[in-house]
């Protein structure tokens, strides 16, 4: 069965090793690309659009997961999503959350009978899907579901290895040429990721602060703020009208503010009617 | 880590503290010696000796247990948190003295009536007959209370020793198996293994040295807390085997540079003092970077201190602090505490220049005697 597949893995040996292995249990699968963090792996499946990602959990810059979460919130709806196949060496909460998302992975040091056993059950999903005429929407929900459930499963796993709960922010100290501006947390409108910063937004005017969204997103209390893409978190009571447009994603506007912001497939099952 | 576990399972189980009941049937047999030796000198009817003996040191063993236990809870009271004082059931031999006294008139002025109630017969107490005869009864009675106080003194401190004992050991086999557990991290073992398996197949001589260097460090880690000192040397040998096993996974993402000089590298170290700094610097500083960087690793002489800096050119310190448990740094700071008191420090800072990055920098006391003369 002819397919074409990228290989994300940050340690050189392992990328190349994997390439081996897959080139022997699945000749006929093509590489196109082989690439070592996140962000290229996003990048490199954007534009190559391969049938299957093997993700590692572990790289730098992005971790597999997130990059997952970027692919499915940037692919272009017209198209199923590529079959997401997680690499890690050992990571017991991750395990329990792929077995229960029936999300496939592989171990490593990765072992032939394994990678083919995971070679198969790529392509039986792959023929199932060509067969079904290539409906994006069926097998895309079921790929958001699983990643909904790992993404959860990963915050709680983390949250014990750091010890105690993240303390929770009351006020945002931004800087301001030099001054510091206290920026109560209650006022914040949304938070928006711009590369190493976070954008403040508040009804009055915007802040920029020095911390990436991933550190500040467990020091906000999630019942009032929710992340609605992995770039947004909004202020729940600050969002006006939640609209679904037909490829899936939902648009919101603000009570005092112009601003529309986007809420992604991954996230668009938090707005349904009571 | 099974030997960890079985050190916690074959310590001696600790005596524990006896309690209050058993303390008074314990006195009551003292009372008991003392009112058959006392039939056997002077020739008392050993029924009525008993009963007397018996019942004194009784209640006089009540009324000063019960005294030193409200004395112990006042001093409880008034005592700093944490304190020794705030820990004792022991209010110390001056208050001592004067509960066994006040203990021993009360507990006979109590418990010979009551003696006599049960034997019908009357014998004198303190304030009757002669003055002085009050005084040699006194003594009598005050003589055994000392013995079986210093007896419940020496029993209690030699279980609180125990128990002492049993905790420093037990908390020294938990932070050793916490030890072990941060230096074999799985995810680290499991990627190193990966890559070994691979190097088998692709390249047999250069996996045959990866396994050493493995062997190497494997052993270091397992053997690190048996000695107490090896030479710098040594120490920054087993950390160009840890970063040599890094180097294969990480490829062109990760350089090193090592810098120690020759009249240093006989002087002796605590066994990978520096290894979580260079763990650290990987994980948090290299790994999350997508261009990886280079760690040096120093030592200098400045004055009396040895000075030893672990140099990144990674991320930098994140304000949050979110990433990891600081379990390493936490570690090298109570191990500095323990060998050097205040003489040793340990700073980890931004590095600033133009690469950026951490610096972590280790100040120790030289030796009194430098090898090299």
């Amino acid at each position: 069965m002819n397919a074409t597949a990228l290989i994300a893995e940050d340690e050189p040996l392992l990328a190349a090793n994997l390439q081996a292995e897959l080139a022997r249990a699945w000749p006929a699968l093509q590489i196109v690309a082989n690439v070592r963090h996140g962000a290229a792996a996003v990048e490199a499946a954007l534009a190559q659009r391969p049938d299957v990602v093997f993700l590692d959990i572990q790289m730098p810059g992005m971790t597999g997961l997130e990059a997952a979460q970027a692919l499915s919130e940037d692919w272009p709806e017209a198209l199923p999503l590529p079959l997401i196949v997680f690499v890690t060496a050992y990571d017991q909460y991750a395990l329990q959350a792929f077995e229960r998302a029936a999300v496939d992975y592989v171990l490593k040091p990765v072992l032939p009978e394994r990678l083919a056993q995971t070679c198969t059950r790529v392509q039986s999903a792959l023929r199932q899907r060509r067969d079904s005429g290539n409906n994006p929407a069926a097998s895309l929900e079921a790929t958001l579901a699983q990643l909904r459930g790992l993404l959860a499963s990963n915050g709680h796993a983390q949250a014990p290895a750091m010890g105690s709960a993240p303390v929770q922010l009351s006020v945002i100290q931004a800087a301001v040429g030099t001054a510091i501006h206290m920026v109560p947390v209650a006022e914040v409108l949304y938070f928006e990721a711009a590369d190493k910063y976070v954008r403040v937004i508040t009804a009055e005017r915007e802040y920029l602060v020095r911390t990436s969204l991933r550190e500040l997103l467990p020091q906000l209390d999630a019942q009032r703020f929710w992340q609605v893409h992995r770039g947004t978190v909004v202020r729940a009571d600050a969002i006006a009208t939640a609209v679904r447009d037909e490829s899936g994603k939902v648009l919101l506007t603000l009570r005092d503010h112009k601003d529309k912001l986007t809420a992604s497939r991954l996230y668009a099952h938090l707005f349904k009617a009571m | 880590m099974t030997t960890a576990t079985d050190d916690r399972t074959t310590l001696t189980p600790v005596r524990r503290r006896s309690h209050f009941g058993v303390r008074g049937l314990r006195s009551a047999g003292f009372g008991v010696v003392i009112g058959i030796c006392l039939s056997l000198a002077f020739g008392y009817s050993i029924w009525s000796a008993l009963a007397h003996s018996v019942c004194i040191s009784t209640s006089c063993w009540f009324v000063i247990d019960s005294t030193r236990l409200l004395v112990v809870r006042w001093q409880h009271r008034h005592a700093a948190p944490g304190s020794p004082e705030a820990e004792t059931r022991w209010p110390g031999w001056p208050w001592m003295l004067l509960i066994i006294v006040f203990g021993t008139i009360i507990g006979f002025s109590v418990g010979n009536p009551v003696a006599d109630l049960i034997t019908g017969r009357s014998s004198p107490g303190f304030l009757r007959g002669t003055w002085s005869q009050g005084l040699a009864l006194l003594v009598m009675s005050l003589l055994p209370g000392l013995v079986i106080t210093y007896y419940f003194y020496s029993r209690e401190t030699i279980a609180a020793k125990e128990a002492a004992v049993e905790t420093a050991q037990r908390q020294a086999a938990e932070h050793q198996l916490k030890l072990l557990e941060s230096q074999l991290e799985p995810h680290m073992l499991f990627n190193t293994l990966a890559n070994l398996r691979v190097l088998i197949g692709v390249d047999p001589p250069r996996a045959q040295a990866m396994l050493d260097q493995l062997i190497a460090f494997l052993r270091a880690t397992l053997s690190a807390s048996r000695a107490a000192r090896h030479p710098l040397s040594a120490e920054f040998a087993r950390l160009s085997d840890y970063l040599a096993l890094m180097q294969i996974r990480m490829g062109e993402r990760l350089q090193t540079h090592f810098d120690l000089p020759d009249e240093l590298a006989a002087l002796p170290v605590p066994p990978l003092l520096l290894q979580p700094l260079v763990e650290n610097s990987i994980k948090h500083g290299l790994e999350p970077k997508v261009a990886g960087g280079r760690i040096d690793v120093s030592a200098r002489r400045e004055g009396e201190q040895l000075v030893l800096q672990v140099h990144d050119t990674g991320a930098g310190l994140s304000n949050g602090h979110s990433d990891g448990t600081q379990f390493g740094l936490l570690q090298v700071r109570e191990r500095l505490a323990t060998l050097y008191g205040a003489k040793a420090t340990l700073e980890l800072a931004n590095a600033g220049g133009t690469e950026g990055g951490t610096l972590a920098t280790l100040r120790l006391p030289l030796p009194a005697t430098p090898p090299t003369p």
